[in-house]
């Protein structure tokens, strides 16, 4: 290798100075505003580690003259999502849940707001696609409960089911009729028997109508006589395709030896009343919501019931 | 080009004088170019004229699209998503029509580049345009080449102070003008206009032409030729695609070699002379300050102007035109030999060539077509899988879809959804109930937008697990327009 820097004739201009093979290369000499571009660079970077968080510490880095920080900047975007949403939150905290669907953008808030909370309190039983599982009900299909007007899930989200520490919570009792002692093995198979005759899942048998013998004296008042349930008790429906547990015998015979009792929390303790009721507008939006009632002030009532238990 | 014996003797007796470059850095040469006419000169005024006309009238163009639909004839409304040409509308789904104008771009850069080399550079590039004309302001303001020299080597003297102060102000104001102007493309223009003198437009605006600006100023004033030799890749892009049969500016150096400064005198004492008289006319003109006779270069934008100075010259000494002129490599050669030179027109017209427009044509009769029977309404069906199906009361099973429907046209329009197959089904809309539900849903959408409707459709639960039907959506107007789109409805496994 020739370590000779010569001027290239046709170019007139300088080598590096080596040779491989014959081939040469340039050394064609940067343009003089290119080298100042690059030292304009480094001056805006020392510019840049002063006025900016730049120099990590152990436990720190340097605060940087504008006292600029991600965190501090998210904060600020939060503070002022906030505050844009306050106004709308008010809004729909003091709109009596059934006049929202009037106001369309109160509405969609209250849509969007609902989706996002259930995200964050519901998913845990009932799903993220709100279908729930087996022993938590599923939101999205046309059964319900304790009720489904956008007023009867607004009182069941904010007084919970069966809880302890709210005095108006939806509370009802099934008897443990196994258990208890209410009724011995054959009786309860025979009460199954009926139950699933009603749901059309077997034919009529000798079991089954001693079972409904049985059923109109202990199950009746609560399932009603014809098994169709009753809202106000919280007492499904027996006759419909739709378990909360599940309608096999073996399951069915498993509620009646020793009851159901799900339970909910009383969100009322927890959320805001705007947060209740954007959730009750979405709960209700999700497919199987009812209308609500003339009489609202009825179905909005406190249900707390102790069904009368018959003894055979 | 190829290194013929003559020409590497001539240039290297040419740069045996060169000074050794000792410094990794060069100075920029300042390049004063002089003033020329000329039929190149005259059709650069005339580019320059129509791109300039282009750029600066478009946005200000009306069209009447209806009561729904911005009345600016070329739009890129970036806030709505919509790109509006004249009778044309692009939604951001059809963003391959300006992928296809891109490519069409490019492939027509390819088809002039082959044809006739740089020619987008030495006549419609922008930074050709506006460097062009910020040096006719020069010269308008400062005088011609030898005066500016004059002014650049004087000491600062106040008139000096006040001829740039002078020549600078005129600068900004044509690159304000330069950079505001590309604003109007995104905004309704007589709108925006009156918002940013009154202080309402949005900042982007005023950062957008405060920058445009600055780089106008600074890339038309002061970088000049840098950009094409340093910054800008297409030159070294151009340079792969010509080939020995592109027309590329040239100085036909069996010509012109030896050159005699005094010809007559030579001639008479029956020295060798060539037709060059060295008079530097083609170094003085040129925008970018090169020598042609040292053969193709980088630097070289084949603005053609060397061509003009020298053809004049060539009058004045009584000689034939083109010296320097439009010629092909193999046409040089070729002349070399002693041999005529093809026509232009055969040296256009050649497989390469052709086969480049073809392309080109047929992307754009292709684009033409598909905007001809491209479809303005739309359904999308996008199934709710969480859960992918629910069991009601009565035992039927309802499935969801978010279904959204696009109205292309800048009118409302009322449609109906309904649902092809799928026996026994009827949906409802979530501002409906299932007492209302049917077979076919009427709808309104609002012009040129989505439509998102949340749709419940209820069938039986007898049935396959899996079941095809459609989404058919059909406008109720004269236009009776039809789309539809394929879904399955999902039913649970038998036995459960």
């Amino acid at each position: 290798m020739a370590e000779k820097k010569r001027i290239d004739a046709p170019t007139g201009t300088q080598t590096v100075g080596h040779e491989w093979d014959g081939i040469e290369e340039l050394d064609t000499p940067m343009p003089r505003w290119w080298v100042w571009t690059f030292y304009a660079t480094i001056v805006f970077s020392l510019g840049y580690v002063v006025v900016y968080p730049a120099i990590p510490f152990l436990n720190d880095a340097s605060k940087g003259l504008w006292g600029w920080s991600s965190r501090g900047d998210l904060h600020q975007t939060m503070d002022a999502e906030i505050s844009r949403r306050a106004p709308i939150l008010s809004a729909i905290a003091t709109t009596p849940i059934e006049k929202l669907a009037a106001q369309p953008e109160l509405m969609q808030a209250a849509m969007q707001g609902g989706a996002a909370a259930f995200k964050v309190h519901c998913v845990q039983c009932h799903g993220s696609g709100a279908a729930g599982s087996k022993g938590y009900p599923n939101l999205i299909d046309d059964d319900w409960l304790w009720g489904g007007d956008l007023q009867s899930i607004e009182y069941t989200i904010t007084h919970g089911i069966r809880n302890p520490d709210e005095p108006q919570t939806r509370n009802s009792l099934m008897p443990a009729f196994g258990k208890d002692g209410i009724l011995n093995t054959t009786q309860v198979q025979d009460v199954v028997s009926h139950v699933r005759v009603i749901s059309g899942q077997e034919k009529p048998s000798a079991s089954s109508r001693r079972g409904d013998a049985l059923f109109q004296q202990n199950c009746a008042v609560c399932h009603g006589g014809d098994g169709k349930g009753l809202r106000d008790f919280g007492a499904p429906n027996l006759t419909d395709p739709i378990w909360l547990h599940a309608g096999d015998r073996e399951t069915l015979t498993q509620t009646v030896m020793n009851s159901r009792k799900g339970v909910m929390p009383a969100w009322g303790h927890a959320l805001d009343k705007a947060t209740i009721r954007m959730l009750a507008v979405y709960v209700h939006g999700l497919g199987g919501g009812e209308a609500t009632p003339v009489q609202a002030q009825v179905a909005a009532a406190p249900a707390t019931a102790t069904p009368a238990v018959a003894t055979p | 080009m190829p290194m013929t014996p003559e020409t590497d003797a001539a240039m290297s007796t040419m740069n045996d004088t060169a000074a050794p470059a000792e410094s990794l850095y060069a100075k920029r040469k300042s390049v004063f170019p002089k003033q020329i006419d000329g039929p190149f000169r005259r059709f650069k005024w005339l580019v320059m004229a129509v791109t300039l006309t282009i750029y600066w009238v478009t946005p200000w163009i009306r069209w009447d699209r209806g009561p729904h639909a911005p009345d600016q004839a070329v739009l890129v409304d970036l806030a709505n998503r919509r790109f509006f040409m004249f009778g044309i509308e692009i939604w951001p789904h059809e963003f391959y029509y300006v992928a296809g104008l891109l490519i069409m771009a490019g492939v027509g850069l390819f088809l002039v580049t082959s044809a006739v080399g740089r020619a987008w550079c030495g006549y419609a590039c922008p930074q050709t345009v506006w460097t062009d004309l910020f040096q006719h302001v020069e010269r308008f303001l400062d005088g011609d080449r030898n005066a500016q020299i004059r002014l650049e080597k004087a000491p600062w003297t106040p008139l000096k102070v006040w001829k740039r102060v002078r020549k600078w102000a005129v600068w900004l104001v044509i690159s304000f003008l330069t950079g505001g102007a590309w604003i109007f493309y995104f905004a309704d223009a007589p709108t925006l206009q009156h918002q940013f003198w009154t202080g309402q437009a949005p900042f982007v605006a005023y950062g957008t032409t405060f920058v445009l600006t600055m780089t106008t100023f600074i890339f038309g004033g002061f970088m000049r030729e840098q950009v094409c030799i340093y910054m800008c890749p297409w030159p070294r892009i151009q340079t792969a695609m010509t080939d020995e049969k592109s027309l590329i500016v040239t100085y036909k150096h069996w010509r012109g070699e030896p050159r005699t400064k005094g010809l007559k005198k030579a001639h008479d004492e029956g020295m060798p002379t060539g037709d060059c008289i060295d008079c530097l006319q083609c170094v003085q003109v040129c925008p970018t300050g090169i020598d042609i006779r040292e053969g193709p270069q980088i630097g070289c934008i084949t603005c053609a102007l060397c061509i003009d100075a020298c053809d004049k010259v060539m009058a004045q000494v009584g000689r034939p035109r083109g010296l320097i002129d439009y010629a092909t490599e193999i046409d040089c050669e070729a002349e070399m030999k002693g041999e005529a030179p093809a026509p232009v027109l055969k040296r256009l017209f050649r497989p390469r060539t052709i086969a480049y427009f073809a392309i080109w044509t047929s992307i754009g009769l292709a684009m033409l077509f598909a905007l001809g029977v491209r479809p303005r309404i739309d359904i999308a069906a996008n199934a709710e899988r969480n859960p992918v199906y629910v069991r009601l009361s009565d035992g039927s099973i309802r499935n969801s879809y978010l279904v959204k429907i696009r109205n292309m046209q800048s009118r409302p329009r009322a449609m109906t959804i309904g649902i092809e197959g799928l026996e026994g089904a009827v949906m409802w809309h979530e501002g409906q109930t299932r007492d209302q539900a049917s077979r076919a849903l009427r709808i309104d959408v609002p012009a040129d937008q989505v439509l998102k409707e949340r749709v419940h459709v209820v069938a039986p639960a007898q049935g396959e697990a899996r079941q095809d039907f459609a989404f058919t959506l059909r406008t109720l107007d004269e236009g009776a327009e039809t789309a539809q789109d394929d879904e399955t409805f999902v039913r649970p496994e038998t036995g459960q």
